[in-house]
């Protein structure tokens, strides 16, 4: 049931998403570096690592994973 | 694009190292890639818990390289050095407690009133991932990937891919992956057997198997969006199954006297066999009069009774183009599983299943830190991180009993994270 709450949710936000965004000449602001949802990789990998040793919880942001025998 | 010429000596492990990628993918190398630069990403984290428990030293570095146009290769090397003490699950008494190591040789102690550590953690990791990424026609891409992982008593080996489409005058990307690992384990002293008693060592141990194994399979959708010429959003789902063997094997539970509190026993935990992982992970980013403002929401729940929400929260203040400040906050909260429990009654039928894993526990945490960014062209910067971590449980949970009531039963994580990174074109 969840998922398919997820799901739903999910396209309701792609049909929203339809009627948003810029012409390509208005994206100075979103192509500089410090904008782009992937700035700071190396960050988010040293994060997901310590989180997922030390939560419950991981994935979201990208896969679940593992790869070690931290958790 | 093109770089201007270096050193011969350096532009030809440069360019056999562009050869080799392309070799790799089964495409010839143009001149184009020897000539492109790598880009080099990494970094050095320091990671230290108070009072003596975990210490990490993990140096990351990635190299990515543009090999034809618009295609990318990246190769990322990690290595993780641990060493410390680690609560081994079993609950503080009032008197000295003694505990065989995991290896079956030896014993461990713990003073009255003290959390029990298990103080045999030492390991390194080494790991090793690859990544090609190339577009599919003008609005799609696809990123095929692979790595492995390798510890003392640990083996992962992992792949994935992922496309994207691009729609909506490329203001909106939609993003589906998959990935698929298999893991090895195989500590020191084999697998213990689930709720086997901990018996003193140099006697035959419990012990079921030498190795075992688990797979995981995730899922991964998303959506980007841009909301305006200043914000960007991006709202992901992600599926992910765990099978085999999910038990951690240096974690025990104490068996208590229902009335005294006094520990009788030690059993080894046991967990169920699969586990189930449901994320939505919602990111906006806006910028906001020469700063940019990050805000990540993350809802997860687990078949495991696991549900918690994590905030996250950063400002980059941008002092002048090269120099940026960035504080950040995160906040994240979890309700325990299900068969989490501190201890166990000594008579009581055992459930199905039980663990004292104090990550399994209800508690809260917070991370506040600063980063400072230096920026020395337009293809190198360095940084430098700092954060302080800290766990927030249940110290005296109503269910203790006797002398348990009397002493810390949630052993409170305290940590400082520095990470000093440089990244450049190589």
């Amino acid at each position: 049931m969840r998922r398919w709450t997820a799901l739903g949710l999910m396209l309701i936000v792609v049909s929203g998403c339809s009627s948003l965004g810029v012409k390509p000449w208005q994206r100075g602001v979103l192509a500089r570096p410090d904008m782009a949802l992937a700035a700071e990789s190396l960050d988010a990998a040293y994060d997901d690592h310590i989180y997922f040793s030390k939560e419950a919880s991981s994935g979201g942001r990208g896969f679940a994973g593992g790869g070690c025998g931290c958790n | 694009m093109q770089l201007k010429r270096e050193g011969e000596g350096q532009g030809s492990i440069r360019q056999a190292l562009a050869l080799a990628a392309c070799s790799l993918l089964g495409g010839g190398a143009s001149a184009q890639a020897a000539d492109t630069p790598w880009e080099i990403d990494s970094a050095v984290l320091l990671y230290s818990e108070a009072d003596g428990r975990v210490s990490a030293i993990e140096p990351v570095a990635t190299a990515r390289k543009e090999i034809r146009e618009d295609e990318f290769v990246q190769l990322k090397v990690v290595v993780d050095a641990l060493t410390g003490a680690s609560p081994n699950g079993a609950t503080p008494s009032d008197e000295v407690q003694t505990f065989t190591r995991p290896s079956g040789t030896g014993v461990y102690t713990a003073d009255p009133g003290e959390t029990p550590l298990d103080d045999t953690f030492r390991d390194t990791r080494g790991a090793v991932s690859l990544s090609w990424d190339r577009p599919l026609g003008r609005l799609q891409r696809r990123t095929l990937g692979v790595g492995i992982s390798r510890e003392f008593d640990y083996t992962s080996l992992s792949a994935n891919g992922q496309l994207s489409r691009d729609i909506n005058h490329r203001n909106t990307t939609l993003s589906a992956g998959a990935s698929l690992a298999a893991d090895f384990i195989h500590p020191v002293g084999d697998i213990p057997t689930p709720y086997a008693v901990m018996v003193p060592p140099d006697q035959p141990q419990p012990r079921d198997t030498d190795i075992d194994d688990k797979l995981t399979l995730d899922l991964l959708f998303g959506v980007t969006q841009v909301l305006g010429h200043d914000t960007i959003g991006q709202l992901n789902y992600s599926f992910s199954l765990a099978s085999g063997y999910l038990n951690d094997p240096f974690k025990i539970l104490s068996v208590v006297d229902g009335v005294s509190g006094k520990t009788r026993d030690y059993l080894y935990e046991k967990r169920p066999d699969s586990r189930q992982k449901h994320s939505l992970y919602g990111e906006l980013k806006h910028f906001l009069g020469g700063d940019v403002v990050t805000a990540a929401y993350r809802f997860y729940s687990d078949d495991w009774g696991v549900i918690s929400h994590t905030v996250d929260l950063r400002y980059r203040w941008n002092l002048n183009r090269e120099n940026y400040l960035q504080p950040r906050l995160r906040w994240y909260s979890q309700t325990a599983a299900d068969f989490y429990h501190h201890s166990l009654i000594a008579g009581e039928p055992l459930p199905e299943y039980a663990s004292a894993d104090p990550r399994l526990a209800e508690y809260d945490a917070t991370t506040i830190g600063l980063k400072y960014g230096h920026r020395i062209d337009a293809g190198s910067e360095w940084s430098l991180r700092v954060e302080l971590y800290r766990q927030d449980g249940v110290d005296h949970p109503d269910d203790a009993v006797g002398l348990q009531r009397n002493l810390d039963l949630f052993p409170e994580t305290k940590a400082i994270i520095i990470q000093a990174g440089y990244r450049f074109r190589w």
